[in-house]
């Protein structure tokens, strides 16, 4: 084993390696933003990645690296990959966008896949859910069970993905209590425990009974505990550690299925660039057991609204609705397209505050 | 029985030797704590140190130190300055965004025109923006008496917030379907901080690094500037007596390792990185306060260092993905090495003696 990867490793380097060089065994690799243990999206990747190497046993080899920052250091970590003879590369965080195309132009034969971005290229593909589907669910939820009518968001980085979370959410919040409102922060982080505690607690502080994140760590489930009479919601991974209060519900990212696909398709040699968007209906959208601190009819709308997107008949982006700033965007019965949700940069009717820019 | 007696002098063998003797003890104690988690000490070890420079793929890692030493060392030499007079810098880290955010704004400001005198521009914009973001505390302390520690360590938390309004706003790249970040310098050949030879690592911050690193070992050395930093830090009274106006040095020492922590992340936003982008700083500042104390803020000790530093950082990486180690261990290697460094420093100014039991 040892050197065949060298053997690949080194003709890679070279550019001239072929699948048909490559070995009986095919090596994966992983580029993770946070540590294995975050409980939150990390975590679900790397779940991910121990079902390539259940379902494929000892044809597979799997690798990853942790906690790589976004930006120069993410093209080593690649590059690094790349050159050990990885046969494909999932880096799952938006920021090793321009890294992954950047050193995917350097290795044509390596297969590359990049969580949440927009950028392909022939070796490159894209991947991405519909949390947004999930964020409907949650919307609907927390909208019942608030009783201050304050709703605090956790929100990471204003990119399209946050931000048509937080508008899925409050549609649907507003949709079954109209005096809903939302408080957002912004933490520019994905992963950090201390600050995303630090959110949590002030927006319990200024009045909300429930905390939605859009960041990887349980820190916001504990801040809640600690506060009482607050609900949250797993993010990324069910959480159910805080089951069944504060977290009564969650949005669970199922990767496994996927990863074991195109790890098929680079052993079948079938592997294309592809652009994929899955959501509840396809099984990468999960919504995590809803607790009984949720009253029964609550949970029963919830569960409708899932079993209607995943049959293809509810889109939570449904007319008619309204920019924030006033102006029509959807009329009724319109459904947004992907390209305006998947370049989403504007808050809808009814949401208070800026986009920071 | 150990007894400590103090040295009369500092020990000027210890002073080189401890050191080395701080990286060995942490590969032994590293070793331990990576055979208590089930791997093989020896194989860790040798992918640290030994596979990047001289392991099958070391004609991409040997450059790639380069290119993480190169800000490290511009920084730290930098610090090394100030730290040598007794003034604190520990707001590299804001001063290395600034410098960032400048450069690349005067960069973008001509895009896409393409000239040969922009990327010397974006330089010195760079060294300006850093240097403007240092002399705050610096002016703040000689005119108020400020804690220049405190408001310079203050001040990164203000450049983060410019750091994120820069990429969400001003500098976003118009074509970049709202996506924060600006435009990627290495799609912009008038402002790309590209290779100077490809495949070497060797770009203008590392070539600036270098010039640093002598400049500083020159002043130091050869001139009353660096006589007089050297006379403050061990004798500030005697300093007063020689003529030394504290006012001047504390401008010059926080102006140049501002300028310096500029001109670093200058060189890094329109190299390596590409871009601005919110979450473009990864700790150099900080990490060099350890490189400038690791390399005794010598200029060549710090030379050292840094390149030592950016090979633990590579080598980390290399063990994690190849070995699957878990990047906190990784961290605490590299902790451990400050650590044992700082206790073995020791050694420099006291002796261990074996002592007698006296009798009462």
């Amino acid at each position: 084993m040892k050197l065949t990867s060298f053997l690949t490793g080194a003709a890679m380097a070279l550019g001239l390696a072929t699948s048909a060089l490559a070995q009986d065994i095919t090596k994966v690799g992983f580029i993770y933003v946070g540590p294995i243990g975050d409980g939150g999206w990390t975590y679900e990747h790397d779940k991910g990645r121990l079902a390539v190497e259940e379902a494929f046993g000892d044809k597979v080899e799997t690798v990853y690296q942790e906690s790589v920052p976004e930006g120069a250091d993410a093209s080593r970590a690649i590059t690094q990959m790349a050159l050990q003879g990885a046969d494909l590369i999932f880096t799952t965080s938006f920021g090793y966008m321009d890294a992954t195309v950047g050193v995917a132009s350097k290795f044509p034969d390596v297969k590359f896949e990049h969580a949440t971005g927009y950028k392909t290229a022939p070796n490159v593909s894209v991947y991405s859910a519909r949390f947004y589907e999930g964020r409907a669910v949650q919307g609907h939820i927390a909208g019942k069970m608030t009783e201050t009518n304050i709703i605090g968001y956790i929100a990471s980085f204003p990119i399209p993905e946050v931000i048509r979370g937080i508008n899925s959410a409050y549609i649907h919040a507003k949709r079954v209590n109209p005096d809903v409102q939302f408080k957002v922060i912004w933490a520019y982080t994905w992963f950090n425990p201390a600050k995303e505690a630090d959110a949590a607690t002030a927006l319990i502080e200024q009045g909300a009974d429930v905390i939605l994140q859009h960041t990887d760590s349980t820190a916001p489930q504990a801040a809640a505990e600690k506060a009482e009479n607050v609900i949250t919601f797993g993010q990324a991974s069910d959480m159910s550690e805080y089951a069944p209060h504060p977290r009564v519900s969650s949005i669970i990212d199922n990767w496994a299925p996927y990863y074991i696909a195109r790890t098929q398709a680079v052993m079948d040699g079938s592997w294309e660039s592809v652009n994929t968007w899955d959501g509840i209906r396809e099984g990468m959208v999960g919504i995590g057991e809803i607790t009984d601190a949720v009253p029964a009819d609550v949970k029963a709308e919830a569960l409708a609204m899932k079993d209607a997107m995943a049959a293809g008949e509810y889109h939570p982006f449904t007319g008619p609705l309204k920019k924030q700033d006033g102006s029509d965007w959807l009329a009724e019965g319109e459904v947004a397209d992907d390209g305006t949700l998947a370049g989403m940069n504007f808050y809808v009717e009814g949401l208070e505050g800026d986009i920071p820019q | 029985m150990l007894k400590l007696e103090k040295r009369p002098q500092p020990s000027r063998s210890w002073t080189y030797l401890t050191p080395l003797l701080a990286v060995v003890i942490t590969m032994i104690v590293g070793g331990a704590l990576f055979s208590l988690m089930g791997n093989n000490p020896v194989e860790v070890i040798r992918t640290i140190f030994w596979d990047p420079l001289f392991g099958e793929f070391a004609f991409y890692y040997r450059p790639q130190m380069l290119v993480k030493g190169a800000p490290l060392i511009l920084i730290a030499i930098g610090l090394s300055l100030g730290f040598r007079a007794g003034i604190w810098n520990i707001g590299a880290e804001g001063q290395y965004i600034i410098g960032a955010i400048t450069g690349a704004a005067v960069g973008l400001a001509f895009y896409p025109m393409e000239s040969w005198i922009i990327f010397p521009l974006m330089v010195l914009a760079g060294a300006l923006g850093g240097w403007a973001w240092a002399m705050i505390p610096a002016i703040l302390k000689t005119r108020f008496g400020t804690n220049e520690i405190l408001v310079s360590l203050m001040l990164v938390y203000v450049a983060e917030q410019l750091l994120a309004k820069m990429a969400l706003g001003a500098l976003k790249n118009p074509d970049g379907f709202g996506f924060p970040g600006s435009r990627n310098f290495q799609q912009y050949p008038s402002g790309h901080n590209a290779e100077i030879i490809a495949g070497s690592g060797m770009h203008w911050g590392v070539v600036a690094a270098f010039i640093a690193v002598i400049f500083a070992y020159v002043l130091l050395n050869r001139h009353i500037l660096g006589y007089h930093i050297r006379l403050t830090g061990q004798a500030p009274r005697a300093a007063r007596f020689a003529g030394v106006r504290p006012t001047r040095l504390i401008l010059f020492c926080l102006g140049a390792s501002g300028a310096l922590a500029g001109l670093a992340g200058m060189f890094e936003v329109s190299g390596p990185a590409g871009q601005i982008n919110i979450d473009f700083n990864v700790g150099y500042g900080f990490t060099a306060i350890i490189v400038a104390f690791l390399g005794r803020l010598h200029p060549v000790g710090i030379l050292l260092a840094g390149l030592l530093m950016a090979l633990t950082y590579i080598g980390g990486e290399i063990a994690q993905s190849n070995l699957g180690l878990p990047a906190a261990a990784i961290q605490m290697f590299q902790g451990m090495l400050l650590f044992f460094l700082l206790a073995v420093d020791l050694l420099t100014n006291y002796r261990i003696r074996l002592a007698k039991a006296e009798a009462a």
